[in-house]
C-alpha cells in the first residue's frame, strides 16, 4: 500500500471522489433532521396494519396535508412504541394486560379468528376443547376426530403476536401451544401452509380466510359475521388504538375518522365487525 | 525551486488522501466494534440474570413466561449446518475436482463464472424455491409436514455450494504444477494424481472453503424461515421442523419487548460467538497453506 502511496499521483483525481462522498453524507444527514414534521405515527399489530394503511390512505384523501404513518411491528411493540413516545397511536390486536392499562384504549374494529383447515379435510367440526387438545399436542392424528388417518401438522403464530395471545387467551386458557408446532409469522403464511398441506390446522383473522382454505365450525357454530355479532361465535379480538394519555389533536382526529360511520360501514367489507358508539 | 515547491504539495495532498482513507477504513472497523459492543451488552445480561446453564440446555423457549431455553435452537443450527454440509461438499468437492483436473481450461472459464453467479441470487429466491417445489415434494413422497431439516438442508447444501467450489478451486489451482507434473511422469494416472497429490497439497484451501460454507450456512435466516417450519423443539427425525438460532431472532424480533428482546440478542451472542470460532479456525487453516 506505501508503494502504491508514494507514486507520484495527481491528488484532485481522489480527493475530489472523497470531497464528494463526505458532502453526500452531510446532505443526508441534513435530510434525516430536514423531516421533523412525520406525521402522525401509528404503529403496532401487523393484523391491524393492512387496515389501518386503508383508513390512513382514505384518510389523507380527505384531508389533504395531513400525514398518517401506519408502522407494523407487533402489538406489543406498538404499545411500548406509544408508551416511549415513539408512536402515537398504538395498535393492540389483543386485550391489553394489566401492566399496560395505564395506556388509554379504544376499540376501533373487532375481529373473528377462524381455525382454519384445507378445504379437502373431512373434518368441519370441532369443540373449543378438541381444539385446545390439538394445539397442546395432545391430539395428534385426525382419525381421533373422524379425519384421515394421519397426522395432524399444527400451524401456529410466533411468541408475542397479537393473533397468538388472542388465540391463547381465548382457546387455550391454561395449556402451552406445543412445542412441536410449526411457527409461522404472518397471518399470510399460515394459510399459505394450511392451504397447502391438507394435513394441517392452523388459525388466523376471519376476514383472511378465502376458498383456499376451510374454516371449522366450532361447538356447532360456524366462522361468519353474523354469528359473531350475534355473539354466538365467540373467538372475536377487539382491534384496538391505545394512546398515552389523552392523544394529540391529530390522533384524536383520525381516530374519530376510524370511529365515525362511514369508515365503520367500510369496515364490514374489509372483512372486520364494526363498532358503533351510541 | 519550483519544482520542489510542486512536490511538497504533492505530498501534502497524499498526506490529506492518506488521512482521508484512513478516516474511511477506520469507520468501517469501528461500525463492527459498535455492532459488537451493542449485541454484547444488549445481550449478556439476560443470560447471567437467567443462568448461563438454564440459557444454553433448558428445552423450553416460552419468552412470554420467561423460561428461555436456547437449547432446541443450538442443535437445530447445528443438524442444519451439518445436513447442507452432508449435501454440499461431496457436490461441491467433485464439482471443484473435475473443473481443475478433468476439463479444459475454456469449460473452466465458462463454469466458475455460471457457479458464483449462484452466490448472487438472493436467499429469499432459494427459500421460494425451496416453499414451492422442495416442501410439496418431501411432504408428498416423505411425509411429514415437508418443512423440515430435510428441506432447510438441502436447500442450504445448494446456498453453500459457490463458497465451497471457488475456494477449493483457488486452493487446487495454487498446487505448483510441478507437483501434478511429477506425479503423471511417475506414472500415476489424473485420479490418482488427483487424490494423493494435489488434494492434500491443497488440503488447507478445501478445509477452509468448507468451514466458510459452513459460516453461511449457520448465518442463513431468510430461506431458513421459510422452508424449516420453525418449531422450537429438538428434531426427532430428519422430516420434523427445526429452528435454527438466527431464524429465532428474525422471527421473534419485531413482536419482542423488554427481557424477551434481550433474550433475542442473546441468542445474537450464542451465534456470534459461533461463527467467530468457525472463522478463527478457517483463518488458522488457510494461513498454514502459506508456511
Amino acid at each position: 500500500m506505501d508503494k502504491v502511496l508514494r507514486q507520484p499521483s495527481r491528488p484532485g483525481s481522489l480527493l475530489f471522489p472523497l470531497l464528494a462522498l463526505f458532502g453526500l453524507l452531510g446532505l443526508l444527514c441534513a435530510c434525516a433532521r430536514g423531516s421533523g414534521q412525520r406525521g402522525t405515527v401509528v404503529a403496532g399489530s401487523t393484523s391491524m396494519q393492512p387496515f389501518a394503511d386503508h383508513w390512513a390512505e382514505l384518510y389523507m384523501r380527505e384531508k389533504p396535508g395531513r400525514v398518517i404513518n401506519v408502522q407494523g411491528g407487533g402489538s406489543s411493540a406498538g404499545i411500548q412504541a406509544t408508551r416511549e413516545g415513539a408512536a402515537d397511536i398504538g395498535m393492540s390486536s389483543r386485550e391489553l394486560k394489566p401492566d399496560e392499562k395505564d395506556l388509554l384504549e379504544v376499540i376501533v374494529a373487532r375481529d373473528g379468528l377462524a381455525v382454519i383447515v384445507h378445504p379437502r379435510n373431512p373434518v368441519a367440526d370441532l369443540s373449543l376443547d378438541e381444539v385446545e387438545n390439538i394445539f397442546a399436542g395432545n391430539i395428534t392424528n385426525w382419525e381421533v376426530l373422524g379425519g384421515a388417518k394421519h397426522a395432524i401438522t399444527v400451524v401456529t403464530r410466533e411468541e408475542g403476536s397479537g393473533t397468538r395471545g388472542a388465540f391463547q387467551e381465548m382457546v387455550m386458557k391454561g395449556s402451552r401451544i406445543s412445542r412441536a408446532a410449526i411457527v409461522q409469522d404472518s397471518n399470510g403464511t399460515v394459510r399459505e401452509i394450511v392451504a397447502n398441506d391438507p394435513q394441517s390446522i392452523g388459525y388466523i383473522s376471519l376476514g383472511l380466510v378465502n376458498e383456499r382454505v376451510k374454516a371449522v365450525r366450532l361447538d356447532g357454530v360456524g366462522a361468519s359475521f353474523e354469528n359473531i355479532e350475534n355473539k354466538k361465535y365467540r373467538l372475536v379480538r377487539p382491534f384496538i388504538f391505545v394512546t398515552k394519555g389523552a392523544p394529540g389533536a391529530a390522533a384524536q382526529e383520525f381516530i374519530n375518522f376510524v370511529l365515525s360511520r362511514p369508515t365503520q360501514d367500510m369496515i364490514r367489507h374489509d372483512g372486520l365487525i364494526p363498532v358503533f358508539r351510541e | 525551486m519550483k519544482n520542489v515547491a510542486a512536490m511538497t504539495r504533492l505530498e501534502r495532498g497524499e498526506r490529506l488522501i492518506r488521512l482521508a482513507l484512513l478516516v474511511v477504513a477506520f469507520s468501517a472497523v469501528s461500525i463492527l466494534l459498535v455492532i459488537t459492543l451493542f449485541i454484547f451488552t444488549e445481550g449478556t445480561p439476560v443470560m447471567f440474570r437467567y443462568g448461563l446453564q438454564k440459557f444454553l440446555f433448558n428445552l423450553d423457549w416460552f419468552p412470554l413466561e420467561k423460561t428461555y431455553g436456547l437449547l432446541p435452537m443450538i442443535i437445530g443450527s447445528l443438524f442444519v449446518t451439518a445436513g447442507a454440509l452432508v449435501i454440499g461438499v461431496p457436490f461441491g468437492l467433485s464439482c471443484a475436482i473435475i473443473l481443475t483436473e478433468f476439463s479444459s481450461r475454456r469449460l473452466r472459464r465458462f463454469l466458475k463464472p455460471v457457479i458464483e453467479l449462484l452466490a448472487g441470487i438472493p436467499s429469499v429466491v432459494y427459500g421460494f424455491i425451496g416453499v414451492v417445489i422442495l416442501v410439496p415434494f418431501i411432504r408428498d413422497n416423505l411425509g411429514g409436514p415437508g418443512l423440515s431439516v430435510l428441506a432447510a438442508s438441502i436447500i442450504l447444501g445448494i446456498m453453500i455450494l459457490p463458497t465451497i467450489i471457488s475456494i477449493s478451486i483457488d486452493s487446487l489451482e495454487a498446487v505448483p504444477r510441478s507437483y501434478r507434473e511429477g506425479s503423471i511422469a511417475l506414472g500415476a494416472t489424473r485420479w490418482q494424481t488427483t487424490r494423493m497429490v494435489m488434494f492434500p497439497a491443497a488440503k488447507s484451501g478445501i478445509i477452509a472453503s468448507i468451514i466458510l460454507g459452513m459460516g453461511r450456512a449457520i448465518g442463513e435466516t431468510m430461506a431458513v424461515i421459510m422452508i424449516a417450519g420453525n418449531a422450537a423443539a429438538i428434531p426427532r427425525s430428519l422430516l420434523d421442523p427445526v429452528r435454527t438460532l438466527t431464524s429465532n431472532i428474525a422471527l421473534e424480533m419485531g413482536y419482542a419487548a423488554g427481557e424477551h428482546r434481550e433474550a433475542l440478542f442473546a441468542t445474537g451472542v450464542i451465534l456470534f460467538i459461533i461463527i467467530m470460532v468457525l472463522n478463527t479456525i478457517a483463518n488458522l487453516t488457510s494461513k498454514r497453506r502459506t508456511p
